[in-house]
């Protein structure tokens, strides 16, 4: 719907300034917004591979997840593109950022990898990158054009899944008959592995008190005494009981 | 802008023609999740910050996400072909749930070995070996 709304608005747009000439009236206006997202997605996600410093490796991952969200946009998920720019661009990337600045010190801004590790990780990328493609291309159905479509907003229909009640048409190719079940046990594992998580992360970066042996000596010579007499109490009282089990 | 629809179709019709007019489909979706994920693999192997390397796992776990999406929307599913309908989006939410998670303990693990041998740099982390 919205994505419709979009094009034909682009198209009108396009229609009332430019003078329409053959090419540029065949123009698809989604397939050149899905052009412009996957290429600024694709070149910063190849930017941080390529990049040394580790604050401009941040920056290019907040760039190349956004332009993913707008891809999400594009394929008719607004809520999960929504979802990734609150959660992943405004949420996780932040954390990742502070994280980058706490531990910027200067010789960890930049490390470099050594040139041959370069020449191997970029030959086994480009043979995975070589198999994936291929596998990407191999299913004949995939390749076919779209077929114009007309769907509902999804966030009503994914609030309902995740309560367990499924409300949405059955997608196209699954037999009627099929069993769809809901989401609402995942939702609820999700939600205690989120609550785990939560107190992990807060007991495991939580600041320490600092007990340096030095303080532990000064406290120790400083009660001298007590402790001296405590231990003689303790002594005494230990003979005492064992002299009992005799 | 009357320059640029003069320039564009004479520079760009041999190579996007075919791509800027025809509708995108789920394979073009398929080749900007492989590409993130390759990018996401090899930043993982490649970097010797830690945190680069949890920046290679954010652009894996994103490349899968893209895979999801392009197979439960129903603009981009071709003649015949199956959809994964709102599932794919439900787990594709999932997916970003757990990488958040993933990114806080990860990042907390990170913060401690920072504090207690003064460097982010994983090929000094030879103790951290059982």
């Amino acid at each position: 719907m919205m994505i419709a709304v979009l094009a034909s608005s682009m198209s009108m747009l396009g229609s009332t300034l430019l003078p329409i000439s053959g090419p540029m009236a065949a123009v698809n206006w989604h397939s050149v917004l899905f052009l412009l997202f996957a290429a600024v997605a694709c070149a910063c996600a190849v930017a941080v591979v390529l990049a040394d410093n580790v604050v401009r490796m941040a920056f290019y991952l907040v760039l190349s997840l956004a332009s993913t969200a707008g891809l999400f946009f594009l394929a008719g998920a607004e809520f999960v593109g929504a979802m990734q720019l609150m959660i992943y661009v405004g949420g996780t990337l932040v954390l990742l950022v502070f994280g980058v600045m706490l531990t910027a010190q200067a010789p960890f801004v930049a490390i470099k990898t050594s040139s041959s590790d370069r020449v191997l990780a970029g030959m086994v990328g480009a043979a995975l990158l070589a198999v994936l493609l291929q596998a990407a291309f191999r299913v004949e159905p995939w390749r076919r054009p779209a077929v114009a479509a007309e769907a509902a907003p999804a966030a009503t229909p994914i609030g309902m899944a995740l309560l367990g009640v499924r409300v949405d048409e059955p997608a196209a190719g699954v037999p009627a008959a099929a069993v769809r079940s809901g989401y609402l046990l995942p939702f609820e594992i999700v939600s205690i592995h989120l609550l785990v998580v939560l107190v992990g992360a807060a007991y495991l970066a939580r600041a320490k008190r600092r007990r340096t042996p030095r303080a532990i000596d000064v406290a120790a010579s400083s009660v001298g005494p007590v402790v001296e007499a405590r231990q003689a109490a303790r002594s005494s009282a230990s003979a005492l009981v064992s002299g009992g089990g005799r | 802008m009357n320059h640029l629809a003069a320039v564009l179709p004479s520079v760009a019709t041999p190579l996007f023609a075919g791509l800027l007019s025809s509708p995108v489909g789920v394979a073009h979706y398929l080749v900007v999740g492989a590409i993130l994920f390759t990018a996401g693999v090899v930043c993982m192997a490649l970097k010797r910050n830690a945190l680069g390397v949890l920046m290679g796992i954010e652009l894996v776990l994103n490349g899968a996400n893209v895979n999801f999406v392009a197979f439960s929307s129903p603009y981009l599913r071709g003649e015949g072909a199956a959809s994964l309908g709102l599932d794919g989006q439900v787990i594709a939410l999932f997916v970003i749930l757990l990488a958040a998670a993933e990114a806080a303990v990860a990042l907390a693990i990170t913060l401690n070995f920072y504090n207690n041998h003064a460097t982010v740099d994983i090929d000094r982390a030879e103790d951290l070996k059982g």
